[in-house]
């Protein structure tokens, strides 16, 4: 039955055929733990996909492996694949740091470089990976305005990361991850540590990034979800490793789910 | 039944290093190795520290060759990666000549007269067979035990005005006993003499404790704080709870959960301190019998043995000087491992 | 009752506060006495006993005066510390780094382990190896480093005579205080958050990347803190000086020359066969060492406390 339900993916619906990025049968483990099993998802290009689901049941894990994160925390392993544009991203000639360039990542925190000022933190990408890009000012503006922020910081590209609000920082966060021209950006949670002005301001920035680039998101904010996504995956774990209940447009996932425990969770009675 | 699915499925790590680069690895840094060894051999460049520089050498150049074609975030980073490692072998390579030739040259010495005699009759030259540290060994236990007596119960008393009481001068204490394990040791030996020393007209055991005792005390004091603020929050508002005081939660309830952990202090102190040379020279001076009065006279102690013997320098006192510093330092680990043996119990 | 429970707790307050307060009076009493003991010396020399170089000890019958002044062991303490330091802060750097982000997780612990016990090898015993041991290497290295670089002036020599010299005892010094500062540039590189280093590698950063973008900026000013710890350690160092380095009353910079030392082990050096009146002298001398190592202390207690929030 979950071998069945697993591979429901949202592509079934709607126009968008272009599969940006895929897993089959994905798994992750800490040592002996087996945190997540056989999740077969596929985010379509340019598109929201919010992962739902209680915490534990590996909402993390799951969009770490899409960026090769995982392999960080000492005794990680893996099985099942990740594939971008049809590539697995695990093959052994694969570069890992090339497929984290294409597959960005946002954290729960905001945590702009300490050490560094807001230009510098934009254009940190860049250096880290030294890549070739001329028009470093072109970068810093394009980026700051497509994460929101280009108005409020333009006078002050000098000025410390650190000097700004929670939420700006955050969105200097995302501005950090586009600089470097991502195809997929990742966000783990990342409003649950800002208040409710700055989350709209970031959902309405997430909005705009879908026009051109495809966006996973994990939240626990249900009504987040509802609000920024097209698609949603629901995540559950019965004390074992998290798998994947059901994916689905997000209308029909809060309207009407396939799987009871996916309304019981969308209306709020566990969680 | 989908767990059945999943249990055919094995974990893999497609990220580690294949095997086959790994061998290839291995066998580039052995061969650099194995080169290095011809080039002390054939060259002028000697020494296991010409063939380490000659190695680190040529790591770097193989390191630079494997990544001509990478870009210069990759040649970066391996060049570090080599440099960095190399930094770490150096920062460690003293430490382990240290251990080795202490052992090595302080293993002949190890004999039963060594622990049972002292060198009242026997000249600095005598064999081996003949002559012990005992006066030394006994002298520096004695001069640690009386610092270990001053120090400790002021010591837990700082610890407990830092984590329990928390009055207005916390921050100055902490400095201050921070500031204090900076003082010299040889400040401290002199500081003892114009007191101690003038006052009493006398070199002894006594005098050669309290310098010891300045020296150990902010160690204790430090340790003592560090455990102290492991006890929970809620273990004093139970004592405050069933209506004890302050003083009786704190000595009947604070102290003894971290009683192991303030062993550990105790010990961290006497490691730190047994080791000194130079407040000795000051206060205690040496002698060669052995003796056991705390206020009379010089006496002789561990480190001042070493140094004395090495003063003379004829070989068999050097080889005297070898022995004791193998002691020493198998004194040193050993409060060492009980330290950790210790520290480990209180936390939870 | 209520009087009663007052009462106790505030004897109790008294008696704690009074035996944390014992560094206090004890740092306190240090220098209050070898001042007084040395005032005599800084009356009759001023100035000149800090800056002069001579050490004589009269004939007694004021024939040849006494004449006591540290200014050369001044400048050999602070000479050997920075050759310490310069060997020692690199290498601190790269053990710390190696320990935390590239050591293997098998020998990691191992290799904490021995860094916790080289921190508390007593310093007589790394003057032992000096002098036995790490002399042979050393004196090796001072004639190469003459023979390349003797047109550089503090490298040149007027003798050759390459033992017991200033670079020598720098280096066993330098080992002396490799383990401390190791230890605190560890723990404040250990506090990065996990988090920063995450980002790096997200932003197509590799190893390298993060550690130079985060780590070590983020780990600079705790850095700073345990170099002076380190250097504080060296300028107080007795034995290990004393053992390794000729006593010359001279100003010396040229470092590989056989000649300097230092003012704590001109203490233990003058000490046993001084008149009253050079034990003042001496006296005075630790007083001058006293402030400069607790000025050098206080520094890097707060550069160190300011580095490391306290959670």
């Amino acid at each position: 039955m979950s071998n069945t339900s697993t591979t429901v993916s949202a592509t079934a619906n709607e126009t968008t055929a272009f599969a940006g990025l895929e897993t089959r049968g994905a798994h992750a483990w800490f040592g002996k733990h087996h945190a997540l099993r056989d999740i077969s998802l596929t985010f379509p290009a340019r598109t929201v996909t919010g992962i739902i689901g209680p915490s534990g049941c590996g909402k993390s894990t799951f969009i770490r492996l899409l960026n090769r994160m995982h392999e960080f925390i000492p005794g990680a392993a893996m099985a099942g694949s990740v594939l971008l544009h049809g590539n697995d991203i695990y093959e052994p000639t694969v570069d890992a740091a090339e497929v984290r360039l294409k597959v960005g990542m946002v954290f729960q925190k905001p945590n702009p470089f300490p050490a560094m000022t807001i230009r510098e933190n934009v254009l940190s990408g860049i250096k880290l990976a030294h890549l070739k890009r001329p028009n470093h000012d072109d970068i810093v503006e394009n980026c700051l305005t497509r994460a929101g922020l280009w108005k409020e910081v333009k006078d002050r590209l000098g000025a410390s990361g650190g000097s700004l609000s929670g939420g700006q920082q955050q969105r200097l966060c995302i501005a950090r991850s586009l600089a470097v021209e991502p195809e997929v950006l990742l966000m783990d949670e990342p409003c649950s540590a800002l208040d409710p002005g700055s989350t709209l301001r970031i959902e309405e920035t997430i909005k705009e990034l879908a026009e051109k680039i495809t966006v996973i998101i994990v939240t626990h904010n249900m009504q987040q979800a509802s609000r920024v996504s097209d698609y949603c995956a629901f995540f559950l774990t019965d004390g074992g490793p998290g798998y994947l209940v059901e994916a689905d447009s997000t209308r029909k996932i809060f309207t009407n789910p396939s799987d009871p425990r996916t309304a019981d969770y969308v209306q709020g009675k566990f969680g | 039944m989908s767990s059945e699915t999943a249990a055919t499925v094995e974990p893999q790590t497609p990220w580690s290093t294949p095997r086959a680069i790994r061998i290839r690895t291995t066998s580039v840094v052995a061969l650099s190795a194995a080169f290095a060894v011809v080039v002390v051999l054939f060259t002028g460049v000697a020494g296991i520290d010409g063939w380490a520089i000659t190695f680190m050498g040529l790591s770097i150049v193989v390191v630079l060759a494997r990544t001509s074609r990478a870009g210069s975030k990759e040649r970066k980073d391996a060049l570090m990666r080599v440099i960095i490692t190399s930094a770490a072998v150096t920062a460690f390579a003293p430490w382990l000549s240290i251990f080795g030739s202490v052992i090595l040259k302080g293993y002949l010495g190890i004999r039963p007269n060594f622990f049972s005699q002292d060198m009242r009759t026997t000249t600095p030259d005598d064999f081996l067979e003949f002559g012990g540290a005992l006066h030394a060994i006994v002298g520096s236990l004695l001069m640690v035990l009386i610092a270990s007596a001053i120090t400790l119960p002021l010591g837990i008393l700082s610890g407990v005005y830092l984590t329990e009481v928390r009055g207005r001068l916390t921050f100055l204490v902490r400095f201050v006993v921070q500031s204090m394990s900076g003082v010299p040791s040889i400040v401290a030996g002199l500081f003892i003499y114009t007191t101690w020393v003038t006052a009493t007209e006398s070199f002894s055991a006594f005098a050669g404790a309290l310098a010891l005792a300045v020296l150990m005390l902010p160690t204790v004091a430090r340790t003592a704080e560090e455990v102290l603020k492991l006890v929970p929050e809620d273990l004093r508002a139970a004592g405050y709870a069933l209506g004890a005081r302050q003083w009786r939660t704190a000595f009947m309830v604070v102290i003894p959960t971290v009683r192991s952990g303030l062993t550990t202090a105790a010990i961290l102190g006497v490691a730190r301190v047994i080791g000194e040379t130079a407040p000795l020279l000051l206060t205690s001076l040496s002698n060669s019998a052995l003796r056991f009065h705390p206020f009379d006279g010089p006496i002789a102690s561990l480190p001042t043995y070493v140094f004395g013997y090495l003063q003379i320098g004829t070989e068999y006192a050097i080889a005297r000087a070898w022995t004791g510093s193998l002691v020493l330092l198998a004194i040193v680990f050993v409060l060492f491992t009980l330290a950790r043996r210790f520290g480990g119990k209180d936390k939870r | 009752m209520t009087v009663i429970y007052n009462r106790e707790d505030k004897i109790f307050r008294g008696v704690v506060t009074g035996g944390a307060l014992t560094s206090l009076i004890v740092l306190g009493l240090i220098g209050v006495f070898l001042f007084m003991r040395g005032a005599q010396i800084f009356g009759d020399k001023g100035i000149q006993f800090i800056t002069g170089t001579n050490w004589t000890a009269g004939s007694g019958d004021g024939v040849i005066p006494d004449d006591f002044s540290i200014g050369a062991m001044l400048v050999g303490t602070i000479v050997v510390s920075l050759i310490a330091l310069v060997i020692a802060v690199p290498l601190a750097i790269g053990g710390a780094l190696y320990l935390e982000f590239y050591a293997p997780r098998r020998i990691r612990r191992t290799l904490v382990t021995l860094l916790d016990l080289a921190a508390s090898i007593p310093s007589l015993i790394f003057g032992l190896w000096g002098i036995e041991i790490f002399t042979g290497f050393g004196e090796r290295w001072a004639v190469l480093i003459n023979n390349w670089l003797g047109f550089i002036p503090i490298f040149s020599v007027e003798f050759d005579n390459f033992g017991r010299s200033p670079f020598i005892a720098g280096c066993v010094l330098g080992s002396l205080i490799i383990p401390i500062t190791t230890s605190v540039a560890r723990e404040v590189y250990s506090r990065t958050p996990r988090d920063l280093v995450d980002t790096c590698y997200a932003l197509g950063g590799n190893k390298w990347g993060a550690l130079r973008a985060v780590v070590i900026p983020y780990g600079k000013s705790g850095v700073i803190g345990g170099a002076m710890l380190g250097l504080g350690r060296a300028l107080g160092e007795t034995v290990a000086v004393y053992l390794l380095l000729n006593l010359v009353f001279r100003y010396n910079f040229r470092i590989l020359e056989s000649e300097g030392g230092n003012v704590a082990s001109l203490i233990a050096t003058k000490f046993g066969e001084a008149t009253e009146y050079e034990l003042n002298a001496l006296v005075a001398a630790g007083f001058v060492l006293f402030l400069l190592t607790l000025v050098v202390n206080m520094t890097a207690t707060t550069i160190v406390q300011r580095s490391t929030p306290r959670a």
